[in-house]
């Protein structure tokens, strides 16, 4: 169990299990391609995926170095205020507000979530944040979906996922409680 | 394009909150530029095991019939497939619209494709392992994970209900 608000940073190791798992499985995947489509088309992949891995690398930097100076500039009070566990409605608007307007990947909102969850912001609230950023966040929408899927769907798929931030957060929270009853009657 | 603009948008933060921290001082700016950098180093070989990793299992999921499952099974069961058929893809920024896209041109019902990305996006299972676990507290990963369940539902439902424009 992790402490929820005294470690900013987290006990790191060279290799964790989701880490492992996941080796296992793109070696499956790749040995898969290998075999059926032969080697040109795995050396394609690869050499696909390097051009995006480069593009990605300017912005997960900037994501973690926006985790680290946000940490820096906002008081803890401000976050706890805003955000926290008594924040209510409030805090879930917010950081589902906040996700609809963070640029970037995944790789950059999961530090910054995790530098919030470490200032002392409810863990619902970035739930609501994470979920927001997945399912209504404008870059990803604008930069890649909407290239595939064209402008009439997206906005209506937009339209219907709008509520599902706020809702995210709401059972977020009442699970929250739930255990937390649990774990002290 | 678009590209260009996000990442020109996350370096303006970037250097707006190097600003506001340098005001204060100088060695703090160089602690935490620090702290950053290290959090990047970390990340590196996960973002490349998973980008890789989305290449190689979008290459070897059968895309077509993927599509046509979505088309095929309509209701609430459909929807369900659709859900726990998006929450197996991989992440990485286009495999899972590619083939919503590739679905939708089959004949798929709209709601399902919705439900479809939605789980996708919430899910994406790969980048749960190369991204989330890594870097937030298990038990928060954990408790977004429960409390996302209904969404592909809810999503698919309220597409439904508002009607396509």
């Amino acid at each position: 169990m992790q402490a929820e608000t005294s470690q900013p940073r987290r006990k790191r190791r060279a290799v964790d299990w989701p880490t492992a798992l996941l080796v296992v499985i793109v070696a499956s995947a790749a040995a898969f391609v290998f075999w059926r489509d032969g080697p040109a088309r795995f050396f394609d992949v690869v050499w696909d995926d390097s051009g995006l891995f480069a593009r990605m690398l300017p912005n997960v930097l900037a994501g973690c170095l926006i985790a680290a100076l946000v940490t820096i500039l906002l008081p803890r009070d401000t976050v706890v205020r805003w955000v926290g566990r008594d924040s209510g409605l409030r805090g879930i608007l917010v950081s589902a507000g906040v996700g609809i307007i963070v640029p970037g990947g995944p790789f950059t909102i999961y530090p910054i979530a995790a530098a919030f969850l470490g200032m002392g912001a409810d863990a619902a609230a970035v739930v609501t944040l994470i979920t927001s950023w997945t399912t209504i966040g404008l870059s990803r929408t604008l930069v890649w979906e909407m290239p595939f899927l064209g402008f009439d769907f997206v906005l209506w798929r937009w339209l219907a996922a709008l509520p599902l931030a706020v809702m995210a957060g709401l059972i977020a929270r009442a699970i929250e409680r739930y255990w937390r009853r649990r774990a002290n009657p | 394009m678009i590209d260009l603009i996000v990442t020109s948008a996350l370096w303006i933060i970037v250097v707006a909150l190097a600003f506001g921290v340098a005001r204060r001082s100088l060695p703090l700016l160089r602690e935490s530029a620090r702290g950053g950098a290290t959090e990047f180093v970390y990340l590196i070989p996960r973002m490349a095991i998973g980008v890789l990793g989305s290449g190689y299992i979008a290459a070897a999921l059968p895309q077509d019939s993927v599509a046509y499952w979505l088309g095929s099974s309509s209701g609430v069961f459909g929807i369900a497939v659709a859900g726990i058929a998006g929450a197996m893809t991989p992440g990485g920024p286009v495999v899972g619209f590619a083939i919503a896209a590739a679905a939708l041109k089959g004949g798929a019902g709209a709601p399902q494709v919705i439900a479809y990305s939605t789980a996708w996006a919430l899910y994406a299972f790969p980048r749960l392992l190369t991204y989330e676990l890594p870097i937030m507290p298990a038990r928060v990963v954990w408790l977004r994970v429960i409390a996302s369940l209904p969404l592909p539902f809810i999503a698919a439902w309220l597409a439904m209900l508002i009607g396509k424009p």
